[in-house]
């Protein structure tokens, strides 16, 4: 209902601007997910390729027998969110209290003249069962906040970031929800209300029986008024009660029903009288209001957009087949699950390399921050270039483990999603240290059938030819060693093992390796050999040592440690070198320091 | 008798019939397994350029383990032998010990240095025993041939592992031979299957792996046994795709340990996952027989 004093034209010219927003935000976000390119199978299809073959997808879904996943995902992701409790109990509970209560109200409440006035013809927001509903589900929904609150500003499990989109999603709810709450708390004691009310609804001329309405609702249902005060005698109290019964009581209950907002009344009892002056109705109305419009026409490009993407990408979870869906149906998914994304920290807090974080502190290894990340790229946005470092090291730093994808109660395919992105990322700026480990295995695996060789080994010689550093000069045969061949003038750099210089070159080490009895001359392929690297250590050359290809061909198998009739520690040493290496480069030397 | 299992991210990814078959077996021996959601990364894959990260992750673990007061077992040998690894690093570090705990406490956890770190075949070679699980063969396998691959990182640095006797095992031997099978003696069975440099130097992987397959073939071995995901995938996926080139290579399938012993305890091949095995394995229950 629209309090007096508010203009109309203004009300309805903000709801029509709102509502035009929230559908160009609509088509706008909705055709990103078929225009925008993104990894390099991207690049091959158009913007009209892509909405056919998603038209071609879904007409075959919709008859077929997978129509049934469809309901499926409708019933169990969606409206049981079978994702999110298995997540987290708590965390399950606040999300159906929020959407619950939300939708309730929407329907029951903000569309009442479209559709409750219209499916019960008794309708009306003060009798019950709706004064009491319209009441519960706000309340809902700001439990829901709260828990929401306590989870992402008091309990802050570690690894889950709360970034903008975040305080904004909560702010707006409960903006909405305790300005509607607060409203009615204000109309429940408000002596204008109360006399609009008096005047256009009881049809009471008789100002003794007004009066003795007046007492009655200030002693039984909250109302503060200026003229009206208790003590009051029993019989005007009983007359009243009279007056109510036969005036009020059909078309109004107890303002106890709106629990919530009663016990607001009952709060701002004290200033009530003051508020009602101010025009306290008229104020919280308002905000009740733009906070509500301002929410519809923000909503396309704010966190809220969940609601209508995270639907479609549980649904695709279920119907899509990842091994056999066409490439461009995967690619408009994959932009379309960025929007999906809730930022909700899942992925983040079951992260296998969440340690892994803590010790190097770049935040790009949280999946949740990567999809932030993403999200920027793909919006077109400028990362630094400390931020594009970042998502570059970021994005290989994954043990390819998949929890991401099986905890993330959106259904989104996280793992996927690094795959589309990394190799371009890998494949320009800054030389990454990392593809030099197993985190390469499943690159290995899985990936080098689908990409050009040329384009599978860019990144690797990269990162070769960053970790040697200066090898090949100070190999130069016809050079004097130059015994101040580390950079810094504090000497030579102490590695924590200095197990090597126990070593009387047996060359034991060497002749085991299984990497260099693989060559035929492994000198020129491996650079130094590893008796030769100990030997290098005792000299203090350890520039030299760091550069040769022999510490990264190493398999690790301790064949020349368990060897080692000295027990230098010779593998430990090369993983040591590679560490040292790495931190000389340009790998890991900038990024972070 | 009860483990957290630690199955480190390849086997749930890309081998979830090792983790199967190891359950089924478990079940059979009625050791319970319990698995800590919050495990996180053995820390293997980032040794090679932050070893702090590397030991961090390790003992993230390994208080995780030390917490819920169960022994930690691993499955794969290069999981096995990073925890064991940071576990050495830790007790003999005290600097390393005060850093990686104070990070730790973060977490709200904290590494004393108690919990025992074992693998999936010392768990049953040494914990269990032969003598327990012979009773539990139901059928043996007749006229098999198997070569074992001991896997580098559960067997050295012996020092720090102290898996089996770094010269001559026998554990793995002795567990495939309860089975009926006979485990052949082969040159490169302690060797490197190439995994570490897969995806990093593939034709240097590649060689180690194919030097060993030709190795167990020649010792004649109708099947390789591995009991780690990183020489499985080595073997089963490498060979599927090299078998798929033009010119062919004749593979050697690999069994995984828990699904030779599980079959020959009567488990379903369904439970064990043996068609998630890319390279064929239907033949090898042509073995069997009833004792």
């Amino acid at each position: 209902m629209i309090p007096a004093g508010v203009c109309l034209p203004m009300f309805n010219y903000l709801f029509y601007s709102a509502l035009i927003i929230f559908l160009l935000g609509l088509i706008f976000k909705i055709s990103k997910w078929f225009t925008i390119k993104f990894g390099d199978a991207g690049q091959n299809f158009t913007a009209l390729q892509r909405l056919t073959s998603a038209a071609r997808g879904i007409a075959r879904i919709v008859f077929s027998l997978k129509l049934l996943l469809v309901l499926k995902a409708l019933l169990v992701d969606v409206l049981l969110q079978a994702r999110v409790f298995k997540e987290d109990g708590l965390r399950w509970l606040a999300h159906m209290l929020i959407f619950y209560g939300f939708m309730l109200l929407l329907i029951m409440h903000a569309l009442d003249s479209e559709i409750t006035a219209v499916l019960f013809s008794d309708y009306y927001p003060t009798v019950n069962p709706f004064f009491f509903l319209r009441d519960l589900f706000g309340t809902m929904v700001l439990a829901g906040v709260g828990i929401a609150i306590f989870r992402r500003y008091l309990s802050k499990p570690r690894r889950l970031r709360t970034g903008p989109r975040d305080h904004y999603a909560i702010f707006i709810l409960a903006v909405i929800m305790l300005s509607g709450i607060g409203l009615l708390g204000l109309k429940i004691t408000s002596a204008n209300e109360f006399k609009i009310m008096v005047e256009d609804y009881a049809g009471l001329d008789d100002e003794e029986e007004i009066q003795a309405l007046e007492a009655a609702w200030v002693k039984d249902f909250g109302l503060v008024s200026p003229d009206t005060q208790p003590p009051f005698d029993e019989d005007l109290l009983s007359a009243g009660r009279e007056v109510h019964q036969s005036s009020c009581l059909d078309c109004h209950a107890s303002a106890q029903w709106a629990f919530a907002g009663y016990a607001t009344a009952k709060i701002i009892k004290p200033i009530a009288i003051w508020l009602d002056q101010v025009g306290g109705t008229t104020i919280l109305w308002y905000i009740h209001f733009i906070a509500c419009f301002a929410g519809l026409a923000y909503l396309p490009f704010s966190k809220m957009f969940h609601i209508i993407s995270t639907p479609l990408s549980l649904i695709a979870n279920r119907v899509m087949d990842p091994g056999h869906s066409a490439p461009a149906n995967v690619l408009t998914r994959q932009i379309m699950e960025l929007d999906a994304c809730t930022h909700c920290g899942s992925c983040s807090l079951n992260c296998s390399a969440g340690m892994i974080y803590e010790a190097i502190g770049n935040e790009y290894i949280l999946p949740s921050e990567k999809m932030a990340c993403l999200k920027k790229m793909v919006a077109g946005k400028q990362l630094n270039p400390g931020q594009i470092k970042a998502i570059q090291e970021g994005v290989y730093l994954c043990t390819n483990c998949d929890r991401c994808t099986v905890h993330c109660p959106s259904g989104i395919r996280l793992k996927e999603l690094w795959y589309t992105v990394r190799e371009e990322l890998i494949a320009g700026g800054s030389p990454q240290s990392s593809v030099l480990t197993p985190f390469s295995f499943a690159r290995g695996l899985t990936v080098k059938a689908k990409l050009k060789a040329h384009d599978y080994d860019l990144p690797l010689a990269k990162a070769r030819q960053a970790v040697a550093g200066r090898f090949s000069d100070l190999m130069k045969a016809d050079d004097a060693i130059p015994l101040n061949a580390h950079p810094s003038s504090a000497g030579r750099p102490v590695l924590k093992d200095a197990t090597f210089s126990r070593c009387f070159s047996c060359q034991s080490c060497t002749s085991v390796c299984p990497v260099v009895g693989n060559y035929e001359q492994p000198e020129d392929t491996l650079g130094l050999l590893p008796h030769q690297i100990m030997c290098c250590l005792g000299l203090g050359l350890t520039e030299m040592a760091r550069g040769a290809q022999m510490i990264w061909d190493c398999l690790t198998c301790y064949q020349c440690q368990e060897n080692c009739p000295q027990q230098v520690e010779v593998c430990d040493l090369l993983y040591d070198l590679k560490n040292y290496a790495v931190s000389q480069s340009e790998c890991r030397k900038s990024n972070f320091e | 008798m009860k483990y957290a299992l630690f199955e480190g991210c390849n086997i749930p990814a890309r081998v979830k019939q090792y983790a199967d078959a190891t359950k089924a077996v478990f079940n059979k021996l009625d050791i319970e397994l319990v698995e800590l959601a919050e495990f996180n990364c053995c820390g293997y894959p980032v040794r090679n350029i932050d070893q702090r990260a590397f030991i961090l992750s390790a003992a993230k673990n390994l208080a995780l383990a030390e917490t819920a007061g169960l022994e930690l077992m691993a499955m794969c040998k290069c999981c096995y032998g990073s925890l064991k690894k940071a576990e050495y690093a830790l007790n003999s570090d005290p600097a390393l010990n005060k850093d990686i705990n104070d990070i730790l406490s973060k977490e709200k956890l904290r590494y004393e240095g108690h919990v025992r770190i074992s693998h999936l075949l010392t768990v049953l070679h040494g914990d269990v025993g032969l003598e327990a699980l012979k009773p539990l063969i139901l059928k043996t396998y007749n006229g098999l041939q198997i070569a074992v691959s001991y896997g580098c990182h559960a067997l050295r640095p012996s020092k720090v592992t102290g898996f089996d006797d770094p010269v001559a095992p026998t554990l793995f031997d002795e567990l495939v031979e309860i089975t009926g099978a006979y485990s052949v003696d082969w040159s490169r069975k302690k060797d490197c299957c190439g995994a570490p440099l897969t995806g990093v130097n593939d034709s240097l992987a590649m060689d180690m792996a194919l030097n060993k397959i030709n190795s167990a073939r020649q010792a004649g071995a109708q099947y390789l046994c591995t009991a780690c995901p990183y020489t499985h995938l080595q073997f089963d996926w490498v060979q599927n795709e090299m078998a798929a080139r033009p010119g062919g290579w004749e593979p050697l399938a690999a069994i995984l340990y828990p699904q030779l012993l599980g079959l020959s305890m009567g488990i379903g091949a369904q439970t064990l996952g043996l068609s998630e095995n890319r390279l064929g394995l239907a033949d090898i229950t042509s073995y069997l027989i009833a004792e």
